[in-house]
C-alpha cells in the first residue's frame, strides 16, 4: 500500500472529518430532538419522601439532633467554632461526613420578619432528596448507591463502595459527603431513616418535627399537600397536619389550625426539577435564595449522560465493528514483517 | 542460539547473534546511577512518605480535597491529563500498523514505553485517591457492575489497555533475555493486540469527557457540552501527537541523538491538523449551544482564554513547513499545544467546576503536588532504566527490515 504524503493526509483527515461529523451529529442535537437522550425514570409507585414547609419551620433543630440520634452520627463543630464551643453543642451549618440533615438561615438587611426577601429571614431543611432518576446511582461503578425499586428510597453500601466519590461529584444537590478526616472513610447521606420506616416508625425529623414543617408520607399525597398549600391565601385559616400525613407510619398526630400569614411562592421544590425528587419543599421566600439550584431541566441529567453511553456502546456493536477493521488491518499490515 | 550473557555488555545489540533477523532496537547503554536519576528518586522517597501519611491520616491529612472538590489534582492532574500523556502509543500505533506507515516504526516502541508508565502510574495514583481503596477490585467483578456508570467503563477499559501496552512493549523484554522463541510466538499474535491498544482508549479518552456530562450545570457553559466525548478524544490524539513530537526532541538531545526528521515533520503536521479541528469545533460547539457569548464572561473565562490561546500559538509555531524539521520550532510547538491540552483537560476537572452549594475553594496542597511529583519522578526513573537496559530506541542508522 503506498500513498504519497498529500493523498495520505488528505486521505486521514477526510476519515477524521467525516467521523467527527456523525459524531456531533449524534451527540449535540437539542436536547427535546435529542434521539440520544434517554427516557426519563418515573417515579416508584409507592415512593415516599417529606414535604418540608419553609414558613412552618421555626428553626429548632429538633430535627438535626433527631437525625443525629437515629443514625448515630457524632457532633460537629466546625474550625472557626472551637473559640465558644468545646463540642458540648453540635453546630453544623452545612451537610456533611457528619451531617445528614440540617437546617439552614437565609437572612437580608435588617431580618425584621421572618419568611420575607428583604429585610427577612428564612429557613430551608437540607437532607437527600431522593430524586427519581438519581445522578449518584447513575454513576456508581460498583452498585453501591441503589434506589428501591419500590420505595424510592436512595441507599449507599459502604461495603461495595470504593470510595471514589463520583457520587459526591455529580449530585446536582450537593447531598452525598465523604469523611476525610478518617483513613478508612465512607460516604454519608440521609437514607430516609429506613430502618426506621421498616419498624413502622417514621424519619426522625419528621417524628420530632412540633410544627409538622417536615411532614412525612407518600410522594404523591406529598404532592397534592404542596399545591394545596401553595394555592392558600394570606388570612385564610388552614390545617396543616403533622408526623404522617396518611396518619398511618408512627400512629395518627395531631396537627394544627393556623392564620395563613404570607404567601406562598407558586413553586414547589423539586415537583419538576431534573426529573422530580421524592422528597418536596415550598416557601414564601424564592427557592435560589435559598440556595437550591433552580435554573434546571426538568429531566435528570442521567438522561443526557447515559444517553450518549448506551448509544455508543449500544449492544456493543459499535466497539465490536470498529475492533474487527483494526484486526483486519493490524493483521494486514503486520503479517508480512516483524512487528516491533 | 547464543547466551543471555552475550546482552550484557550495554551497548551491544539485543538480538543473538546468528539469527537471521536484525533488531534495529538497541539499548542506549550508559550509567544508571546519574544526578538525573538520584533527584528523580530523592522525590520517589518524599512522594512515598506522603503517601503513607494519607493512608495513616486519611485523604483530609494529604489533600486539599472537600465535598466542594472532591476531585483534586490526583484525579486531574494524574489520571486526566497523565493518560492523556499516555496517548503516543496510541496514536504511533495507529500510524504505524493501521494506517500502515511502516517508517513511523523508530517511534512505536519508545512511545508505547511512555503509555505504559503513564497507564500505569495512573492507576497508582487512582489507588491513592480511592477513598475505600481495599474495596478496589470491585471494580472487575461483574456481579458489583453499574453498566450505567461511565466510570465502570473507562476503568475496565483503562485496566484492559494497560495489559494490552504490556503486552506489546513484552517484545523489548524477550529480546533483551535472548527468548527469540518466545517472541516470535508473541509476534504472531502481536497484532490482536495492536488492533486492541488502538480500540481502547479511542474509548476511554473519549469516556473520560462524558464523565463530567452528568455534572450538568456544575460545569462552566465553556467546558459543558455533549460533544465532551468527542473533545477529549481530540485532546487525546493531539496530545498523543504533541507528546511523540516533544519526547523524540528530548530524546535527541540528552541523549545526544539524531533526530527522526522525516518523520517527525509529519507527526507534528497531524498535531497541527488536530489541534486545528479542535479549535474550530470548540467554536461551533458555542455556536451550535448558543454560548457564544460565554468565552465573554462565563465562569473560567479567563482559563478559557489561556487554554486557547495556548493552541493558537502552539499551531502558529509549527504552521510553517520549515519549522517543522526544526528542533527548537517543533520542541516549542509541541509544548505549546501539550500546554493548550493540559489546561483544557484541567478546565473541565477543576477550573470549570462548580460546586453545587457553596462557597468552596480548591487549589491543592503542597503535600498533594509532591504526592503527583513523585508519581512523576517514578515514571522519569523506571523510563532512565529501561531505555538505558533494555531495546527501546531505534538504533543509530538502522534501517527498518
Amino acid at each position: 500500500m503506498t500513498l504519497s504524503r498529500r493523498n495520505f493526509l488528505s486521505k486521514a483527515a477526510r476519515g477524521s472529518a467525516a467521523a467527527a461529523t456523525a459524531a456531533c451529529a449524534a451527540v449535540a442535537a437539542a436536547p427535546e430532538a435529542n434521539a440520544l437522550q434517554r427516557p426519563p425514570k418515573p417515579m416508584p409507585a409507592e415512593a415516599v419522601g417529606l414535604l418540608y414547609d419553609s414558613t412552618l419551620c421555626i428553626g429548632c433543630k429538633a430535627c438535626v439532633k433527631a437525625c443525629k440520634d437515629a443514625n448515630g452520627m457524632p457532633v460537629e463543630v466546625a474550625p472557626d467554632q472551637t473559640a465558644w464551643n468545646g463540642g458540648e453543642w453540635d453546630t453544623p451549618v452545612e451537610l456533611s461526613g457528619k451531617t445528614l440533615n440540617v437546617i439552614k438561615a437565609y437572612t437580608n438587611g435588617t431580618m425584621a420578619e421572618k419568611d420575607r426577601e428583604t429585610d427577612g429571614f428564612a429557613f430551608i431543611k437540607r437532607q437527600c432528596l431522593h430524586c427519581a432518576d438519581p445522578s449518584c446511582v447513575s454513576v456508581c461503578p460498583v452498585t453501591a448507591m441503589t434506589k428501591d425499586a419500590r420505595t424510592g428510597i436512595v441507599s449507599y453500601n459502604p461495603d461495595a463502595c470504593i470510595g471514589c466519590r463520583y457520587c459526591v461529584l455529580s449530585c446536582p444537590f450537593g447531598v452525598p459527603k465523604y469523611e476525610y478526616d478518617s483513613p478508612t472513610g465512607q460516604i454519608r447521606k440521609c437514607q430516609l431513616c429506613k430502618h426506621r420506616l421498616a419498624e413502622n416508625q417514621l424519619p426522625a425529623c419528621s417524628d420530632v418535627c412540633p410544627t409538622g414543617a417536615t411532614l412525612f408520607g407518600r410522594t404523591e399525597d406529598l404532592k397534592a399537600e404542596a399545591k394545596r398549600r401553595v394555592a392558600l391565601k394570606p388570612g385564610e385559616r388552614t390545617h396543616y397536619p403533622r408526623g404522617d400525613i396518611a396518619g398511618k407510619v408512627g400512629g395518627r398526630r395531631d396537627g394544627h389550625e393556623a392564620t395563613v400569614r404570607v404567601a406562598y411562592q407558586q413553586h414547589i421544590y423539586g415537583e419538576k426539577e431534573l426529573g422530580g425528587t421524592q422528597c418536596l419543599a415550598v416557601s414564601a421566600v424564592p427557592f435560589d435564595k435559598l440556595n437550591l439550584p433552580t435554573n434546571v431541566p426538568e429531566t435528570g441529567y442521567p438522561t443526557v449522560s447515559e444517553g450518549i453511553q448506551h448509544t455508543l456502546y449500544a449492544g456493543m456493536v459499535g466497539p465490536a465493528t470498529l475492533l474487527a477493521g483494526l484486526v483486519y488491518l493490524a493483521h494486514r499490515n503486520t503479517k508480512d514483517h516483524d512487528v516491533d | 542460539m547464543s547466551s543471555i550473557l552475550s546482552d550484557q555488555t550495554p551497548n551491544s545489540p539485543g538480538a543473538p547473534s546468528g539469527s537471521t533477523w536484525v533488531n534495529p532496537h538497541k539499548p542506549i547503554g550508559g550509567r544508571l546511577i546519574t544526578e538525573p536519576f538520584l533527584i528523580a528518586l530523592g522525590f520517589v522517597a518524599i512522594g512515598g512518605v506522603l503517601m503513607a501519611q494519607r493512608f495513616m491520616g486519611g485523604l483530609g491529612a494529604v489533600a486539599n480535597i472537600s465535598d466542594g472538590y472532591p476531585w483534586g489534582m490526583w484525579v486531574a492532574v494524574d489520571v486526566v491529563i497523565g493518560s492523556a500523556f499516555g496517548c503516543a502509543g496510541y496514536v504511533m500505533a495507529f500510524l504505524a500498523y493501521i494506517m500502515n506507515k511502516g517508517k513511523y516504526h523508530p517511534l512505536v516502541r519508545p512511545a508505547v514505553l511512555a503509555s505504559l508508565f503513564g497507564y500505569g502510574l495512573a492507576g497508582l495514583a487512582v489507588l491513592v485517591d480511592l477513598g475505600r481503596y481495599w474495596n478496589f477490585y470491585h471494580l472487575l467483578l461483574p456481579w458489583y457492575a453499574q453498566p450505567n456508570s461511565v466510570m465502570l467503563e473507562v476503568g475496565l477499559c483503562v485496566a484492559t489497555y494497560t495489559i494490552v501496552l504490556t503486552v506489546e512493549f513484552a517484545p523489548a523484554f524477550l529480546e533483551r533475555f535472548g527468548l527469540e522463541n518466545a517472541r516470535r510466538k508473541l509476534n504472531r499474535l502481536l497484532f490482536l493486540f495492536v488492533a486492541l491498544g488502538v480500540l481502547l482508549p479511542t474509548m476511554h479518552q473519549s469516556s473520560l469527557g462524558t464523565m463530567m456530562v452528568i455534572v450538568g450545570h456544575k460545569l462552566s457553559p465553556l467546558w459543558q457540552t455533549q460533544l465532551l466525548p468527542v473533545f477529549f478524544w481530540l485532546t487525546a490524539v493531539l496530545m498523543g501527537f504533541g507528546v511523540v513530537v516533544w519526547e523524540s526532541v528530548m530524546a535527541s538531545l540528552c541523549f545526544n541523538r539524531p533526530t527522526e526528521k522525516a518523520v517527525l515533520r509529519k507527526v507534528a503536521e497531524l498535531m497541527l491538523v488536530t489541534t486545528a479541528v479542535f479549535v474550530v469545533l470548540r467554536i461551533v460547539d458555542f455556536a451550535v449551544r448558543g454560548q457564544l457569548g460565554a468565552p465573554f464572561g462565563a465562569h473560567g473565562t479567563l482559563m478559557f482564554w489561556v487554554e486557547t490561546a495556548l493552541f493558537l500559538a502552539g499551531m502558529l509555531v509549527v504552521l510553517p513547513k520549515k519549522a517543522r524539521t526544526e528542533r527548537k520550532a517543533l520542541f516549542l510547538g509541541s509544548s505549546l499545544v501539550l500546554f493548550g491540552g493540559i489546561i483544557y483537560r484541567l478546565n473541565v476537572y477543576i477550573v470549570g467546576f462548580i460546586p453545587a452549594v457553596g462557597p468552596w475553594s480548591y487549589f491543592p496542597s503542597l503535600a498533594e503536588i509532591f504526592v503527583t511529583v513523585g508519581i512523576f519522578a517514578l515514571e522519569v526513573l523506571l523510563y532512565l532504566i529501561f531505555v538505558k537496559t533494555l531495546p527501546v530506541m531505534h538504533a543509530v542508522g538502522a534501517k527498518h527490515g
